[in-house]
């Protein structure tokens, strides 16, 4: 797995950098008068909360929540598309809330309940949200399908479904760049009166 | 992104001392506060924004901070209320249509569910110049540097309260919704709380477009404060490129009282059109107390963009902002107000 490595800019800015003397973190406590923050990279030691498991991380304070899942934990669900939060493929739920994972410092979210599309189906049986994409054809490449799927879920809890026009409204943070929104919405529709019953 | 400190404080005072350190300007400042981070994580991976240490005050255990409450002084609403929570507060949607419809017309929900408002109001402009660091040219970024929108791609770039230094738009739609209402920001610093008028928060960039606030490093908004009761009577129109997600071309907050077909009062607040949030002093003042009608609207409007000061691509934000403020106007004059 991959650490998150110094990128090559912080190399190159190091002899240009201005050293605040302030409460390091997690630091090594000798380190702390002289540490620059600006070329050391400071982990912490958390406990991530992700689809009703524990998992016992180090992360770099800069990791995001994205990076966290796919890198530490090896769930590769949630996409990384844009990376700075405008195109939705990187949605999950943070305490039941729609957030984006990408935007999100994965030391920011210890202690909060984390759910990904890997958390949605009971064992063989999938959400029927999930299931709706599927009737629907509610994707052609699927990059974006994780984070739709996610985003669906709590667009229907929230109530903000109750039309086409407010399913296009509430939807429009996920982008698709195949077009399957006619589909999507018809997904949304079917999950919609499920989840309700349900 | 560059390495930082983290620090997640549980009350106000501590975050304030973590971020009180010198610095030029409260955008630049090495310590910085984070809420949802929306602004500020994208930032920092684009290198424009450099913490030595971020301060995650999402945390703070100050139940003002978090909660809306109507009061005598006027409408209270903590800094660290989500920008969702407000536009889904059902007293707010009835008697503030305003400051709800801004809110769900920006973003998309997911935004919405981590940005808080006091972030909001501080969300920097979507010059590309400025994000982008492989451009050397911007006075924002780097002081003194010069400006490379001034005859670069400009067709976003601001036409009102511009100077030969800088031409970025302030983004947001919320905060031209509270300078209309007169609101007031509630601001705590190293010796204490003060307050402060919303219009006083923005500075227009003249020459030093890198200092975007009246506030010092560390001083850490607290709340916001919308005096002299429900304006029922009030709506945001916003043009943008596509139907949702997008940041406005022209936006107008607007909020009247009538009297027949009197405005007995009239408030305006323009976005997508100008580096700050813009109160529209000019247009108010000569229709306050005039008939409302839609040679007056259009009057007002040409004259409040009478200074305006176009670049290359930006002459259609003259045209469309006076448009959307007219039809703001006449929008809110048509509103079904419940009793």
């Amino acid at each position: 797995m991959n650490e998150c490595a110094v990128d090559r800019r912080t190399v190159i800015a190091t002899g240009a950098v201005l050293a605040a003397s302030l409460s390091l973190g997690s630091a090594p406590a000798g380190a702390r008068a002289s540490m620059d923050t600006r070329t050391t990279p400071l982990t912490r030691d958390i406990t991530l909360s992700v689809n009703g498991t524990d998992h016992a991380i180090r992360v770099d304070t800069r990791m995001t929540l994205l990076d966290a899942l796919r890198d530490k934990l090896g769930l590769t669900g949630s996409k990384k598309g844009c990376d700075q939060g405008q195109c939705g493929a990187c949605t999950i739920h943070v305490e039941g809330e729609r957030h984006l994972a990408c935007l999100t410092l994965t030391v920011a979210v210890e202690g909060l309940h984390i759910t990904t599309v890997e958390g949605l189906a009971e064992g063989e049986s999938l959400h029927p949200m999930q299931q709706a994409f599927i009737d629907h054809d509610a994707f052609q490449c699927g990059y974006c399908t994780s984070g739709q799927i996610m985003s669906a879920i709590a667009c229907v809890r929230e109530g903000h479904a109750g039309s086409d026009e407010d399913i296009r409204e509430y939807m429009s943070g996920n982008l698709c760049r195949c077009a399957a929104y006619p589909n999507i919405v018809a997904a949304v529709n079917q999950a919609k009166n499920e989840m309700e019953r349900g | 992104m560059r390495p930082f400190a983290y620090e997640r404080p549980t009350d106000a005072a501590t975050a304030v001392a973590l971020a009180s350190v010198p610095a030029s300007a409260h955008v630049t400042a090495p310590v910085q506060y984070k809420g949802g981070g929306t602004t500020l994580i994208d930032l920092m991976k684009l290198d424009v924004m450099q913490p030595t240490t971020v301060v995650d005050i999402t945390a703070i255990d100050d139940e003002a901070m978090h909660r809306i409450v109507p009061s005598d002084e006027g409408l209270r609403i903590g800094s660290l209320v989500t920008m969702a929570k407000l536009h889904a507060d059902p007293s707010v949607v009835r008697d503030y249509p305003l400051l709800t419809e801004s809110l769900w017309q920006a973003a998309s929900q997911q935004l919405r569910n981590m940005a808080r408002l006091g972030g909001n109001v501080l969300q920097r402009t979507r010059c590309l110049y400025f994000r982008d660091t492989s451009y050397d040219q911007c006075n924002k970024r780097v002081p003194g540097s010069g400006c490379a929108a001034l005859d670069g791609s400009n067709r976003g770039h601001a036409v009102l309260g511009t100077s030969d230094q800088c031409i970025a738009l302030y983004p947001g739609d919320w905060a031209p919704a509270l300078v209309a209402l007169d609101a007031r920001v509630e601001v705590l610093g190293r010796t204490g709380k003060r307050l402060i008028a919303f219009a006083d928060l923005h500075r227009l960039p003249g020459t030093t477009p890198h200092i975007e606030t009246s506030l010092s490093p560390g001083e850490l908004i607290t709340a916001f404060i919308v005096p002299g009761g429900p304006r029922r009577r009030s709506l945001y129109r916003k043009i943008r490129d596509r139907e949702s997600y997008a940041f406005a071309n022209a936006s107008a907050a607007v909020a009247i009282e009538l009297d027949g077909r009197t405005l007995r009062d009239v408030r305006i607040g323009l976005g997508g059109v100008a580096t700050i949030p813009w109160r529209a002093h000019r247009a108010e003042g000569m229709l306050r107390g005039q008939e409302l009608t839609e040679a007056n609207a259009r009057a007002a409007a040409e004259a409040e963009f009478g200074d305006a000061r176009t670049r290359e691509h930006n002459g259609y934000k003259v045209v469309l902002g006076k448009a959307t403020m007219v039809r703001a106007l006449l929008d809110a004059q048509a509103m079904e107000v419940p009793r």
